[in-house]
C-alpha cells in the first residue's frame, strides 16, 4: 500500500520556513551548476559552430593552431588544385587562403589593448566558411584599407562602429561593416582583404588554407594526398574537428571548475536536506507509528519519506532553473589560449542542461533523504501509544 | 567560561546535526577561500616582475618580431643599463597536453638580467653557456617529468617546424614562489641559425638604472619607433605580466559571484539548523527562565551555539584550504603558479563566519530572549 | 510573620477578544516557614497564582510581595535575578534538561551566582544529599526513574537556598510510592530546614502532607 504523496506535500507545508530554506539551498546549487554548464556550453558551441565536417583546414605541419602556421602562396595554389576540392559556381576552386594574426586593438572604454584575431581573406572565404553574413554596413572594398568586424567582438573594441577608423598594425582602417557568423568564433574576429593585410602583417605567407570538399566522404583521400606531397609540409584536418580541438584547454578548465564548485556546494546542500529530513522524522514519530498501526508497511514509510525529500529537492531544482535562466545569452569574453586572442561568447542554456540540473537536484534529494527515510521506516509501532 | 558546558551540551544533543552543519560551513568556506585565491594568485602573478626591468614588444602584437638592430638603439637610450632578448618557442613535449613554457634567449645577458629571480649553480651556468644545444629547466619541471641533468629532451616545434633536441645542462630554482619553475630555456642562436632570414627577437628586456625612469624610458623608446615598420610597446615587466591577467576576462567577477552564491547557500543550511534546534527547546527555555536565567543570558547562549558552529566550520574549511594547496604544489596546470591562500582571504573568511553566526543565530536567539516562561512551559512540541 | 503578602490580586486573560477573569481582588498571606497546599478544580487559577508569586507572570492589578520584594512591580530583568536568588520551582513534569547530568541540572541556578566551581560543587552535593541521590550525580535524566527525576528537580529547587519553594502538581506523574517519598522529602524540608513551601495539587493525599490547605474555585478562596 502506498502512502499518498499528498501527506508528504502537506507535511512540507506545515514547516514552511524550514522547507523553504532547504529548497532554496538546493536551488542555489542547481543555479550555479546550470550557470557553469551554460558557460562551458556557450564556449564549446562558439567553437563547434565554427567548423563544419565538409570543410578542410590545412596548416603547416606541426603547427598546433592557425597562429603558428605558415603556407606559401605557391603551396596555397597547389592545395587549391587538389581534385577533392569543390568547385564554385564560376568553376574556380572553393579554397580560401587566409592570413591569421592576433593583433593588438584598443579596447572600448578601458584604453588598454586586447589581442583580437585579424583574418585576411579573399571573396572565396565567404563561400567556403559557413554562415558569414553582413548585418550592418557593407563589405570592405578590394584595394582599400578597409575591414569588417564580427558582431561579438565589435562592442568590446574602441572605434569599432561602422564608419569609424580602427587602428591595427600601426595603420588606420575604415570599418566598412559588421558581420555575424552563426554564433561561431569568427564573430570575435576582424576580417580584411588578404592583399591589404599580408604586407602589413607577416609577409608573403598565408597561415591557413580552408577548402570545401566536393564530397565530405573524400576527406581521407584529400588528407593523404596533402600530407604525402613532398612539396608541401602540411597537416590537414576537418574544420569541425580542428576548432573543437582548439577549445580543449579552456573547456577542460571550465568543466573542472563546474564539477569542483558544484560538487562541494552539493554536499553542503545535501547536509542541509539531511538535517531537515531527520528533524521532520523526529517530530512525526507518532504519526509514523499511527501509519504503521493502520497497516502501512515500513517500506512504504521509507518510500514516502524518500519521496518527500525528493519533492523538496525537485522544487529547489525547478527554482534553480528559473533563477539561472536569465543568464542565457549574456555575453562574456576570455582568451582562447590556442589562438592567444579574445573570444566572446554567450552563456548557452539548453533544455538538456536544465534537465541535467533537475536530475542533479533529484539525486541530491534522494541521497539526502535516504538515511532519514530509513530511520522513519524503523519507528517502532509502540510509539503510537505514547 | 562557566556556561560553556550548557552550550556544549546543547550542541551535542544532536551530534549529527551539529556535525553536518559545521561541515557545511567548512565546505563553503573552503570553496570561498579557493575561489578567492584564484583571484589573489592571478594578481600576485601580475606583481611578479621587477620594477626596474622593462619589456619592449611589438606594438602590433606579441607575435611579431622586433629587428635585431634595435639592440644597440635600446642600449643607447638614457637610463637603460643592460639589454637582453628572447623568443617564444612554444614547443610540445610528446603530447599537446604536456604544456610548459619553452623559449629561446640570448643566454648570457638573459641570465645576468634575471640573476636576482632565480638561482643557477655556477658550474651549470658555464656548461649551459658553452654548449649550443644545451638548455636549462626549472626544478619543478625537472621533477614533473623525472628528468635529470645531462638528459636529452626533444620538443616538437609548433611555430618553428620540426623536432628540436636539447640537453639539460642546468636546473634553476626560483626565489619567488610566483615565479614559474616550469620553463625550459635554450640558446637564441639555435633557431636563428635555422631561419636566419626570418628569426629576430620576440621581445627585449631592459634593465633600468633607476626604476623611477620607467615612464620616461618607455615614452622615449615608443616614440622613437612609432613611425617605423616595427613600432614598439614598452612597459614595466610588472605591467607586462598584469596584461596576461586581464586576458582572463571576467574571471574576477565570475569567481566573486559564485563565492557569494556559495556563502548564501550555506547560510541557509546553518540558519535552518539553528532554527530546528531552537524549536525543540522551547520548553527548556521556559525552565531556564524559571530558574532565573535572564532574557539576555538566553540570547547569549543561543548566539554562542551559532558562533561555535560557524567558527568551528571556519577553522576547518579555511584551514583545509590553507593546508591543501601550497604543500601539494597545486598550480592549475601551470596557469596559476604559487597558488596559495593569502592572509587577507583567511581574514575575509573569518569575517564571513562571524556574519554567518549572527545571521543564523539572531532570530532563534531573539525568540529565546522574548519567550515568556509561562508560554514556553505550556508549549508542547 | 507573613513572608508572602497578596493584596487585591486580579488576573484576567484575553482570549479571542473575550476577557476571562481568573480571579478578582484576592487577599492572601503565607507565613514564613509555612507549608501550604493549594487545591481546586482545573481552570480554577491555582497554577496562575503560583506563577504570579514566582514572578513568572504579571497581575492585571493588585500586589504580590515576597519578603522585601514587590514582585508584581518588578521588571523582567530584575525578576530573573530575584527568582534565581529567592525562588525554587518544581514542575509536574520535572523539566530537567535531558542533555545535562543530574549534577549539572542541580548546578544550574548556581551558575547565576558568583560562586567558584569548588563552592558550587559543595552546594550541589549537599542538595543531592538532602534528596539522597549523591550516587546518581553523573546520570542523565533518561537513566533515572520518575521519582528520582523529581528528587533531582527538588534538589535544583533548593540548591541556592531560596526564600520560598513553589511546586506545581509535584506528584502528578508519579506512582503512589514515589509520591509518598516526595511528600516526605517536602515535609523534611519544611520541618528540618524551615523552608516556606507553597504546593499546588489536586491530590488530597498530597494536601494532607501540608500544614494548611486552601481551596480555590472559580477565583474564590476558601480555607
Amino acid at each position: 500500500m502506498k502512502i499518498p504523496i499528498v501527506y508528504n506535500v502537506r507535511s512540507l507545508a506545515r514547516r514552511p520556513v524550514s522547507t523553504a530554506m532547504t529548497a532554496l539551498g538546493v536551488a542555489l546549487v542547481v543555479g550555479v551548476f546550470i550557470a557553469m554548464l551554460a558557460l562551458a556550453n556557450g564556449f564549446k558551441m562558439a567553437l563547434v559552430r565554427t567548423g563544419s565536417p565538409d570543410n578542410v583546414i590545412v596548416l603547416r605541419k606541426g603547427a598546433d593552431s592557425e597562429l603558428s602556421s605558415g603556407i606559401t602562396r605557391d603551396n596555397a595554389a597547389i592545395i587549391a588544385a587538389l581534385p577533392e576540392v569543390a568547385a564554385a559556381a564560376d568553376g574556380a576552386p572553393l579554397a580560401s587562403p587566409e592570413v591569421f594574426v592576433p593583433m593588438n586593438v584598443e579596447s572600448a572604454g578601458v584604453g588598454e589593448a586586447q589581442l583580437v584575431v585579424t583574418r585576411g581573406v579573399t571573396a572565396r572565404a565567404f563561400e567556403v566558411r559557413h554562415g558569414i553574413r553582413l548585418v550592418e554596413g557593407r563589405m570592405f572594398t578590394p584595394g582599400r584599407d578597409e575591414v569588417i568586424i564580427g558582431t561579438a567582438i565589435a562592442p568590446k573594441l574602441a572605434h569599432s562602429a561602422v564608419g569609424d577608423t580602427i587602428h591595427l598594425a600601426g595603420r588606420g582602417w575604415l570599418v566598412a561593416g559588421h558581420f555575424s557568423a552563426g554564433g561561431s568564433a569568427f564573430e570575435s574576429e576582424v576580417w580584411g582583404e588578404n592583399d591589404q593585410l599580408m604586407p602589413v602583417l607577416r609577409g608573403q605567407v598565408y597561415q591557413v588554407v580552408a577548402f570545401r570538399l566536393r564530397d565530405p566522404g573524400q576527406f581521407d583521400s584529400a588528407k593523404r594526398a596533402l600530407e604525402n606531397d613532398p612539396r608541401l609540409q602540411v597537416d590537414a584536418r576537418r574544420e569541425s574537428e580542428f576548432y573543437a580541438s582548439q577549445s580543449t584547454v579552456l573547456r577542460t578548465i571550465l568543466n573542472f571548475l563546474a564539477i569542483f564548485i558544484t560538487g562541494i556546494m552539493a554536499i553542503g546542500a545535501v547536509f542541509g536536506a539531511v538535517n531537515t529530513m531527520y528533524a521532520a522524522v523526529a517530530s512525526r514519530t507518532s504519526e509514523i507509528a499511527v501509519l504503521l498501526t493502520l497497516g502501512f508497511k515500513p517500506r512504504s514509510v521509507l518510500a514516502s519519506f524518500l519521496a518527500e525529500a525528493t519533492v523538496l529537492a525537485l522544487v529547489g531544482g525547478l527554482l534553480g532553473c528559473l533563477v539561472a535562466l536569465p543568464i542565457n545569452g549574456i555575453v562574456t569574453s576570455t582568451t582562447n589560449w590556442s589562438s592567444f586572442s579574445m573570444i566572446a561568447f554567450s552563456f548557452l542554456v539548453t533544455p538538456r542542461i536544465l534537465l541535467e540540473g533537475v536530475i542533479f537536484a533529484v539525486v541530491m534529494g534522494v541521497v539526502g533523504g535516504f538515511f532519514p527515510a530509513r530511520r522513519a521506516a524503523r519507528v517502532p509501532v509502540v510509539e503510537a501509544i505514547r | 567560561m562557566k556556561y560553556f558546558p550548557l552550550v556544549w551540551a546543547n550542541l551535542t544533543r544532536h551530534k549529527r546535526r551539529t556535525v553536518l552543519t559545521t561541515l557545511s560551513v567548512a565546505l563553503a568556506l573552503f570553496l570561498f577561500a579557493s575561489l578567492r585565491s584564484v583571484i589573489t594568485t592571478l594578481h600576485a602573478g601580475a606583481e611578479v616582475g621587477s620594477e626596474s626591468r622593462m619589456i619592449v614588444q611589438s606594438a602590433k602584437a606579441i607575435v611579431f618580431f622586433l629587428p635585431m638592430s634595435y639592440k644597440e638603439r635600446l642600449l643607447a637610450v638614457p637610463g637603460v643599463q643592460a639589454v637582453t632578448w628572447a623568443d617564444w618557442f612554444g614547443g610540445v613535449y610528446q603530447d599537446p597536453k604536456n604544456f610548459f613554457a619553452s623559449f629561446a634567449a640570448d643566454a648570457e645577458s638573459y641570465l645576468d638580467m634575471y640573476k636576482t629571480d632565480f638561482t643557477l649553480p655556477a658550474d651549470q651556468r658555464t656548461a649551459f653557456i658553452k654548449e649550443r644545444t644545451a638548455c636549462i629547466v626549472g626544478q619543478h619541471l625537472l621533477e614533473k617529468y623525472g628528468w635529470h641533468l645531462g638528459q636529452n629532451v626533444t620538443l616538437q616545434g609548433t611555430i618553428f617546424q620540426g623536432d628540436w633536441t636539447f640537453t639539460i645542462r642546468g636546473v634553476y630554482h626560483a626565489t619567488d614562489p610566483a615565479f614559474s619553475e616550469d620553463a625550459l630555456m635554450f640558446h637564441y642562436e639555435v633557431i636563428y641559425e635555422r631561419y636566419p632570414r626570418w628569426v629576430q627577437p620576440g621581445w627585449y628586456v631592459l634593465q633600468l638604472k633607476d626604476p623611477a625612469l620607467a615612464q620616461q624610458v618607455a615614452a622615449t623608446i615608443d616614440s622613437e619607433f612609432k613611425n617605423s615598420t616595427d613600432p614598439t610597446k614598452t612597459g614595466t615587466e610588472r605591467a607586462f605580466n598584469a596584461g596576461f591577467v586581464t586576458m582572463w576576462g571576467n574571471v574576477s567577477f565570475l569567481m566573486n559571484s559564485i563565492g557569494m552564491a556559495v556563502v548564501f547557500a550555506i547560510l541557509l543550511v546553518a540558519a535552518n539548523s539553528m532554527m530546528l534546534s531552537a524549536r525543540e527547546r522551547t520548553n527548556e527555555v521556559g525552565v531556564l527562565k524559571t530558574v532565573g536565567f535572564s532574557d539576555r543570558l538566553l540570547f547569549g547562549l543561543v548566539m554562542a551555539e551559532a558562533g561555535i558552529i560557524a567558527l568551528g566550520g571556519a577553522v576547518l574549511g579555511l584551514g583545509a584550504a590553507k593546508a591543501l594547496y601550497r604543500p601539494t604544489d597545486f598550480s592549475a596546470m601551470g596557469f596559476l603558479p604559487g597558488f596559495d591562500v593569502t592572509a587577507g582571504t583567511l581574514a575575509l573568511g573569518l569575517g564571513i563566519a562571524v556574519v554567518l553566526a549572527v545571521a543564523s543565530g539572531l532570530v532563534p536567539a531573539l525568540n529565546a530572549a522574548r519567550l515568556s516562561a509561562v508560554q514556553a512551559l505550556r508549549h508542547v512540541e | 510573620m507573613a513572608l508572602v503578602t497578596i493584596r487585591g490580586l486580579s488576573k484576567s486573560f484575553q482570549r479571542d477578544s473575550q476577557p476571562i477573569v481568573v480571579f478578582d481582588g484576592l487577599d492572601l498571606d503565607f507565613a514564613e516557614g509555612s507549608f501550604t497546599a493549594l487545591m481546586g478544580p482545573s481552570g480554577s487559577g491555582k497554577s496562575t497564582l503560583l506563577n504570579l508569586v514566582a514572578g513568572l507572570d504579571r497581575p492585571t492589578s493588585g500586589t504580590v510581595t515576597v519578603g522585601d520584594a514587590e514582585v508584581s512591580a518588578m521588571g523582567p530583568g530584575a525578576l530573573a535575578e530575584w527568582r534565581a536568588r529567592h525562588v525554587g520551582f518544581v514542575f509536574q513534569s520535572y523539566n530537567l534538561l535531558p542533555v545535562l547530568t543530574a549534577y549539572q541540572n542541580v548546578e544550574l541556578p548556581l551558575l547565576l551566582t558568583r560562586l567558584s566551581k569548588a563552592e558550587r560543587h559543595d552546594h550541589v552535593m549537599t542538595a543531592l544529599g538532602v534528596v539522597a541521590l549523591t550516587d546518581r550525580a553523573e546520570h542523565f535524566p533518561r537513566q533515572l526513574s520518575g521519582g528520582q527525576e523529581q528528587r533531582v528537580a527538588i534538589a535544583r529547587a533548593v540548591v541556592s537556598d531560596p526564600t520560598i519553594i513553589l511546586l506545581d502538581e509535584p506528584t502528578g506523574q508519579l506512582d503512589a510510592k514515589s509520591a509518598a517519598e516526595i511528600l516526605e522529602l517536602l515535609q523534611r524540608l519544611n520541618r528540618e530546614f524551615h523552608k516556606t513551601i507553597l504546593m499546588v495539587t489536586h491530590d488530597p493525599h498530597a494536601a494532607q502532607a501540608a500544614g494548611r490547605t486552601l481551596h480555590l474555585d472559580k477565583g474564590v478562596l476558601t480555607a
